[in-house]
């Protein structure tokens, strides 16, 4: 099981701040590719990753990062500050 | 803590007193203070929003590289997140050092790299509707000049 985090946007589009996942994703792209797959929300609030920043156990990091052994992927927006 | 994230107001003229009386030797002390702009009056509130956790981790090594960068004898962040008015002081920043170069300097990093790798996201609340504020490519590009 891992907690999927959402901010901003994301987290409007999808309709919830965090959700349980039970997944064999290996990376963070691989997880994207299971979540785009749940719902129509999920799908729309991925339509375009390059808008859309990752942090892994709350290190921001790239998609192809790997995710094996994590507790917490979140997902946001470009960040926005100062 | 020279590192503080809330939701609370703060008084910037009182932080810079506290901020000043524990940089005893400082020949010089930067700060700078963000303020939610008014837009000609269109803006009627802004929400910030954060990341609980990653937020404070994040400004605490911002604020570790700045000190390992520039010779800095104290370095305060302060950061809102919550509901703000036009006017509101949204973030601070203070740099000490013993000439004003450094401090300078280190402020304008510290700025830069807020903006961006801070995990916040502002929310305008407006005349028209609400919209989130969209990082510029500008303050992107400004972190490769550090």
């Amino acid at each position: 099981m891992i907690d999927v985090l959402y901010f901003a946007w994301l987290r409007e589009r999808i309709g919830a701040p965090k959700e349980q996942i039970e997944t064999n994703a290996t990376t963070v792209e691989e997880l994207v590719a299971e979540l785009r797959e749940k719902s129509e929300a999920h799908a729309l609030a991925f339509s375009d990753v390059s808008a859309v920043r990752v942090a892994v156990d709350q290190e921001l990091t790239e998609f192809t990062a790997s995710i094996s052994g994590a507790r917490e992927v979140a997902f946001f927006p470009p960040m926005t500050g100062g | 803590m020279s590192v503080r994230v809330q939701i609370e107001p703060f008084d910037a003229g009182e932080e810079l007193r506290l901020f000043s009386e524990g940089a005893k030797g400082a020949g010089a002390i930067v700060t700078f203070s963000g303020v939610v702009r008014d837009e000609d009056g269109s803006l009627e509130a802004m929400e910030i929003e954060h990341y609980p956790g990653m937020t404070e981790s994040a400004l605490e090594n911002i604020r570790n590289e700045a000190m390992s960068r520039w010779s800095l004898s104290s370095v305060l962040i302060i950061h809102r997140y919550g509901a703000l008015k036009a006017g509101e002081q949204i973030m601070m920043v203070a740099t000490a050092s013993r000439h004003r170069a450094d401090a300078f300097a280190a402020a304008e990093f510290l700025m830069d790299y807020l903006k961006s790798r801070a995990p916040f996201w502002k929310k305008e609340f407006g005349s028209t509707g609400e919209k989130w504020v969209e990082a510029r490519d500008e303050d992107e590009a400004s972190l490769k000049r550090w």
